[in-house]
């Protein structure tokens, strides 16, 4: 790739100006966390680290703020749509490799890809006023009546279903994450060597068996890192759920109860913060959630770089 | 020969409930799609595009002031993002490709791509709302402009790799300097691509609502003025969907349609481009 040295002047110019866009990004993500760092200063030195995220206390009136109940809310539903999303992600993506005839493969990966575009106010006011009133009508009375009644699991489903909970926006969550697995499962499925599928077919394994154990194990990296970056988009989700998760800061044990995740309470306090401190410890949350979507997406990103340039050369 | 069959049916549950599974995916999809139809066509009508919004019960509003800010903020951000996101995508892909610098761009854009928009939205608050006293048109479209500006930089450094290098060195050895073969080969080469990526960043942007919170903000008014705050229609929904009257709820579904239909549109043009402009990718 020996190419002419630059001299023209337009030439340098033009070098420059895409060196300067190029390093934008980079000035964007440390701008945000230093203009986060310093914003929440105040907060960080009246509440401390270990503190903050330990103090189940959010009260703009004494003025005392803790983030540990917005944390909960945030890896309650995060966890909870990992759960519902990754098994039907999965589904999905061997459905669209293995199993579809050639000419729905494409249709149906589009189709369901489709759902990533949707934009997430769309799906909070679909939780509002129709999945809302179908979870506390049918789905979590029913739930209620049966694994509602087994020991131990069922202080999970405790209260009276109003179907504004953690259930119903964990739901929805799950929903919004399918098309991010399903797709990153699905380029690592076709990461598998054909050849070494082929092999396993010709000793006479079933569909079942080559996707057991041939196209998972060579697929796993890839799908770990489809599963951390959907966490990524779940921690930082704040439409979706701000509909459907009535933004009361506890900590529960039922999937029953409203809950707070940073997000939510972010997009629902922050015009009112009328205080320094209270503005402050909202610029904090922000902080952790930036930090901890970073940490979380760079993961990911590690795990499908690793898992790329260990099968495709 | 039970071993057999026993193989045979594990085979069968597992591809069924795959089967299933697919199935599921679609039926959200059109479970969601279609709930906005049905609620979202019944209240539609002109007022809707032509009338400002009236006090609740008195009927005849319109959403005109939210779908024009919403328009003219998408606009600037695109006018101030999409720029930056093709030149630093120009910069990796003709001037460091493959060098540790590109590496490190490129995943740091993967990952501001997934980044909280809402933190984004925190971020010019601090930065351009609190110092100048009053939200603003200019602090939303920065905000979407953030958020673009990686969109934008990997399509382009994706599809300018795309070009083959044996172009960029015929027009070289035409004697071209650097940026003329850029500008008006490599471009021109990549020009659907660069399209498609473009449509859709804007197809992204255009659905958001949780950075114009605290940016934009909201505004009741007809406006043009992208200095004071500014009507948008995601802000809007979100104002009215939880709000208590129906008219508002019915508006903001009509609003919800409009746009789900354009985003959904654009994006099914831009893969269309893609399949028909890059077969096989």
């Amino acid at each position: 790739m020996a190419v002419p040295v630059k001299k023209h002047p337009v030439d340098v110019t033009f070098y420059l100006f895409t060196a300067g866009a190029s390093l934008s990004v980079l000035a964007f993500t440390v701008g945000i966390l230093y203009v986060l760092l310093s914003e929440s200063s105040l907060a960080i030195e009246r509440f401390g680290i270990l503190d903050f995220i330990t103090s189940t206390e959010w009260n703009p009136v004494t003025e005392s703020f803790g983030a540990a109940t917005t944390l909960f809310g945030t890896a309650v539903t995060t966890v909870l749509s990992l759960v519902f999303a990754v098994p039907i992600a999965i589904g999905v993506a061997i459905f669209v490799t293995e199993i579809a005839p050639n000419f729905l493969k494409g249709p149906i990966g589009a189709a369901i890809e489709l759902l990533a575009a949707i934009p997430s106010i769309i799906y909070g006011m679909w939780g509002l006023f129709t999945l809302a009133p179908i979870m506390s009508e049918y789905i979590e009375p029913a739930l209620q009546g049966t694994v509602g009644r087994l020991p131990l699991i069922g202080i999970l489903f405790e209260g009276t279903p109003m179907g504004i909970d953690l259930l119903t926006a964990s739901l929805i969550l799950s929903i919004m994450i399918i098309p991010f697995t399903a797709s990153i499962s699905r380029d690592a499925f076709n990461l598998t060597p054909a050849v070494v599928k082929e092999s396993a077919y010709g000793l006479g394994a079933t569909k079942w068996e080559v996707i057991r154990s041939v196209i998972l194990p060579y697929s796993k990296l890839g799908i770990f890192g489809g599963v951390i970056l959907s966490l990524g988009r779940a921690i930082g989700e704040t439409m979706a759920v701000a509909f459907v998760l009535g933004n009361n800061h506890q900590i529960t044990t039922s999937l029953y109860d409203a809950a707070a995740t940073i997000t939510v309470t972010l997009a629902n306090e922050f015009t009112e913060a009328d205080t320094d401190i209270y503005l402050s410890s909202l610029f904090y949350l922000a902080l952790l959630l930036f930090v901890l979507s970073f940490i979380v997406l760079a993961a990911a990103k590690l795990f499908v770089i690793r898992a790329e340039r260990r099968f495709a050369r | 020969m039970s071993n057999t069959g026993m193989r045979k049916f594990k085979n069968l549950v597992a591809l069924s409930l795959s089967t299933l599974a697919a199935a599921l995916g679609l039926f959200w999809l059109i479970f969601i799609l279609g709930d906005v139809v049905v609620h979202g066509i019944g209240a539609l009508n002109l007022n809707l595009f032509l009338n400002d919004p009236s006090p609740p019960g008195f009927g005849g509003g319109g959403l005109r002031n939210a779908f024009v800010g919403h328009i003219m903020i998408t606009f600037f951000a695109t006018l101030l993002g999409v720029p930056v996101g093709l030149l630093g995508g120009t910069f990796l892909a003709e001037y460091v490709r493959g060098k540790r610098f590109a590496m490190i761009i490129s995943t740091l854009s993967d990952i501001m791509v997934s980044t909280p928009s809402i933190v984004i939205g925190t971020f010019i608050y601090a930065v351009l709302v609190k110092p100048l006293g009053h939200f603003s048109g200019w602090a939303g479209a920065i905000a979407l402009a953030i958020i673009m500006i990686p969109v934008v930089l990997r399509t382009t450094e994706d599809m300018l790799t795309l070009v083959p290098w044996s172009l960029r060195e015929a027009a070289f050895a035409l004697g071209a300097p650097r940026y003329k073969v850029i500008i008006s080969v490599v471009y021109r080469g990549a020009a659907a691509g660069i399209f498609t990526g473009v449509l859709l960043s804007m197809a992204r942007v255009m659905g958001e609502t949780a950075p114009l919170l605290f940016t934009s903000f909201n505004n009741s008014f007809f406006s043009t003025n992208m200095n004071e705050p500014i009507s948008s229609l995601t802000v809007t929904i979100f104002q009215y969907a939880m709000g208590p009257y129906d008219d508002w709820h019915s508006q903001a579904w009509a609003a919800s349609l409009i746009m789900t239909l354009l985003i959904l549109a654009i994006t099914i043009i831009g893969r269309l481009v893609i399949i028909w402009r890059y077969p096989g990718k």
